[in-house]
């Protein structure tokens, strides 16, 4: 029924695909292959297996993610007509607060509109009660439910290949022989090891780890000293590349980007002055976290992540560096997609029309490499980040499409454009002339101008 | 301001394109109603009510002419400007992006034509 031709299988009607992994990657998947066969004709049924209840708060229904949907997925998101509703989102992000040893600023959004989302992956950190809110997960995966999708509360343990399809199996028993199996297990090694059965050439992506932490502090107090701002750390700290604190409902969410993150690393963070003067004072931060954990991130894409009738998709395929990975799950999960529905189902046809979009993501990731290993540079150096701050001050004054250095670092920090583009600004002679100007009139002056 | 949606927020009645002006973006809502009203001769006609996820402005995509009507919101409303240089740059990595708008458009079209009728 579904092509026996090894070199040209293509989903037919009654087809069956099976998606392990009910995060965002899954159902993005799910959504868009059904709404892909809806508009072509072509009838197909999809389970989604998810061992996780979203609707728990603490891990058990979390997906371990620091939950900021960028400004790009967000557009993105609405001309596809997926509107995020306020009781998904915890805060509309208006602008971004940056803290370097020298001072402090705020780079607005260019349009003065809340044009980022911050979320929980979950119901939220643990012991959090509320009958209102929705998580971000939890949102998708009722789309896709409410799309046709049939959701499978269990966890899959065994992946293997028969002649004429992939048999999945599940703890509890349950095994069906599915057309097309789509891996969608983030970077969870013991699942997607189950996928070697079936991909064999499949090399996982390298990771790191990294820090999130769910700090308690009401929302008055969250209204008087975040507001609508994610505050963004540049400091000269060891082993940390980026720290970001995130305002959420009742909690600010803190994420430590770099190497080697432990609670060592974790401790000299917080006990910095930056990030102690963004709390009412006397706040006992480490004891008011509520959930942290260790993650790991994608930070150098898999290979071989595709055969025929199985398809890796997610984080555990390639990802943004560092920033907007639920952005990159939309990406590789809406071209699996549509490779899928349009094209077929062999790896021929995903080697074809998936493997560049995943071979654009690490390219791209190539030169954020470099970007953060400039950003690293003036991270350690006192004079570049007395001109950096100066010059952004100075640009919040001009009009949006003069402030080069903020929208620079508006785009790094947001991960709402690709690098390739943040790097092309970045080399404009015009930036680094002005730059340069404020760096070297900064070393002739005593101090700078701590805020705005 | 609302703290957990997106856009900008309008007041009950304020305008949020109006006819005759330049526009270069699409709007799409993210809460609330609008109301699309039509000038002509001094008089207003209501051609539309539009709802959450609906989008209007897209003319301004497409072609090089100004606001064929004006938008006002009904009650409070949030609205999401999708910028035309993004929208242009998504759309050539991702052409699947502009089935919804085109579905979009081919239904207001079916029922300008049935109105016609």
């Amino acid at each position: 029924m579904k092509g026996n031709d090894l070199n040209n299988l293509v989903l037919e009607d009654g087809a069956n695909i099976a998606v392990v992994g009910g995060g965002p990657s899954g159902s993005f998947f799910t959504y868009f292959a059904l709404d892909f066969a809806d508009r072509y004709g072509l009838d197909v049924n999809i389970d989604i297996f998810e061992a996780k209840d979203f609707t728990c708060s603490g891990p058990a229904g979390c997906n371990h993610c620091g939950g900021i949907i960028s400004e790009s997925l967000i557009q993105t998101l609405s001309t596809e007509g997926i509107i995020l509703p306020s009781n998904v989102i915890r805060r509309g992000i208006e602008s971004y607060t940056m803290h370097v040893e020298q001072g402090t600023t705020v780079i607005k959004t260019p349009l003065k509109e809340q044009r980022i989302a911050s979320v929980f992956r979950g119901f939220g950190p643990r012991g959090s009660v509320s009958e209102i809110y929705d998580s971000f997960d939890n949102f998708l995966l009722n789309l896709c439910i409410e799309k046709g999708a049939n959701k499978i509360s269990d966890r899959v343990n065994e992946v293997s290949r028969q002649p004429d399809g992939i048999l999945v199996k599940t703890k509890s028993s349950f095994e069906k022989k599915y057309d097309l199996v789509v891996s969608a297990v983030g970077l969870n090694k013991q699942t997607y090891d189950l996928f070697r059965n079936v991909c064999s050439s499949f090399v996982p992506p390298r990771t790191t780890k990294t820090f999130i932490g769910e700090i308690y502090l009401d929302g008055a107090r969250i209204d008087k000293y975040f507001g609508n701002s994610m505050h963004v750390f540049l400091l000269n700290l060891p082993h940390i590349k980026f720290g970001a604190l995130i305002p959420k409902g009742q909690y600010v969410t803190l994420v430590l980007l770099g190497s080697d993150i432990n609670k060592k690393v974790v401790s000299g963070f917080l006990a910095s002055r930056q990030v102690r003067d963004c709390f009412p004072q006397g706040t006992d931060i480490e004891n008011q976290m509520a959930c942290q954990c260790y993650p790991s991130i994608n930070v150098q894409g898999a290979k071989s992540t595709f055969d025929d009738r199985v398809i890796i998709i997610g984080d555990t395929s390639s990802s943004k560096l560092y920033k907007n990975g639920i952005g990159a799950a939309y990406i590789t999960a809406k071209a699996a997609a549509k490779t899928a529905i349009f094209n077929g189902i062999s790896g021929r046809e995903f080697k074809k029309y998936y493997q560049p979009v995943c071979n654009k993501l690490d390219m791209d990731n190539g030169v954020g490499k470099f970007i953060f290993l400039a950003t690293g540079i003036i991270q350690k150096s006192v004079a570049l980040k007395r001109g950096m701050l100066s010059m952004v001050i100075s640009e919040q004054k001009k009009a949006a499409h003069q402030r080069r250095m903020s929208s620079v670092l508006w785009d790094t920090f947001t991960g709402s454009a690709s690098y390739k583009d943040i790097f092309a600004r970045f080399i404009h002679p015009k930036l680094i002339l002005n730059f340069l100007r404020h760096t070297v009139e900064k070393l002739f002056t005593n101090k700078p101008k701590n805020t705005i | 301001m609302k703290k957990n949606t997106l856009g900008q927020q309008y007041n009950d009645g304020e305008i949020i394109i109006r006819q005759g002006e330049e526009g270069h973006c699409l709007f799409v809502i993210q809460e609330g109603r609008v109301g699309v009203f039509h000038q002509k001769d001094d008089k207003e006609i209501k051609v539309a009510e539009l709802g959450q996820a609906d989008f209007f402005g897209e003319m301004g995509l497409f072609e090089k002419d100004v606001r064929s009507c004006t938008v006002r919101s009904i009650g409070e409303a949030k609205v999401m400007t999708i910028d035309k240089k993004n929208f242009y740059k998504t759309i050539q990595q991702d052409p699947s992006l502009a089935y919804r708008l085109l579905e979009k458009m081919s239904k207001r079209l079916r029922d300008t034509n049935k109105l016609l009728k």
